[in-house]
């Protein structure tokens, strides 16, 4: 016999069904494994260490379709020295990459500027790769409060 | 023709560090979201940027879809001699966009 309770569970079940299908319930671990697939793919399982990167990103983001993101490596940029790429990595996205810029000696500094999508709250990562093959990255916590457009659910 | 807007410095002192700052006109359609009718918009984004001076490669970026509209990249180079810098933005459905610009080194 159905009791009042079990219906009311059952009804609410039913309504938030719909709902929930077109997320996969493990969303965040699956966006989690992109990133580190990602990055994996950079660096090809060496080593991160912290330090070196400075990621400059507003903490709490007002309009996620434009994002002002900085990234500036500490290094002398020589021949024997220098930074060879800098990539921009984010949590939420429907796909991690933002940017990947390839540097040189004759950058002469070890910055790049642009302005990112973010769809969601959560960590952006900045990944350099030095010439004597060390990778070196810095993470940032982000509060969006206006998603990049992502209509139908996909975050 | 497609629309870019490179600002930099047109003279600098030998050596010396230039920021370049560029920018394309693009809507950088992601591929993930849908028309009014329910259709899933394909993407159209710029893929590539590259800049090369007086021929030799300095700068190079991958963009992905989570580049904002109207990609704005700014990097730097050393002022080594006076010169053509050269520009090219590639992207999907055959997009390709040039603009050169000059340096005087002083």
């Amino acid at each position: 016999m159905t009791t009042r309770r079990s219906f009311l569970i059952l009804a609410a079940g039913a309504a938030a069904a719909p709902a929930l299908a077109q997320v996969p319930a493990n969303i965040q671990a699956l966006r989690r494994a992109a990133l580190q697939e990602a990055v994996r793919k950079v660096t090809g399982g060496a080593a991160i260490r912290s330090g070196k990167v400075k990621l400059d990103i507003p903490p709490l983001i007002d309009n996620g379709n434009s994002v002002p993101v900085t990234v500036t490596v500490e290094s002398p940029m020589t021949p024997g020295d220098h930074v060879q790429a800098i990539h921009i990595f984010t949590e939420k996205n429907p796909q991690p990459n933002v940017l990947a810029a390839r540097l040189g000696p004759r950058s002469g500094r070890a910055t790049v500027s642009t302005r990112a999508r973010i769809a969601d709250t959560g960590i952006v990562m900045a990944l350099a790769q030095l010439s004597d093959g060390s990778f070196w990255s810095d993470e940032a916590n982000v509060v969006v409060t206006l998603s990049a457009c992502l209509e139908d659910g996909l975050i | 023709m497609a629309r870019v807007v490179v600002s930099m410095q047109p003279t600098a002192k030998r050596g010396d560090v230039i920021e370049i700052r560029t920018l394309a006109a693009h809507p950088m359609e992601t591929g993930f979201r849908h028309s009014q009718t329910g259709e899933l918009l394909p993407r159209d984004i710029i893929t590539r940027l590259t800049c090369t001076y007086n021929g030799v490669e300095v700068f190079r970026a991958d963009l992905a879809q989570a580049v904002a509209a109207n990609p704005l990249v700014i990097f730097t180079t050393v002022a080594t001699e006076s010169g053509t810098l050269e520009f090219r933005w590639t992207g999907d459905n055959d997009y390709i966009a040039t603009h050169t610009a000059q340096l005087t080194v002083v």
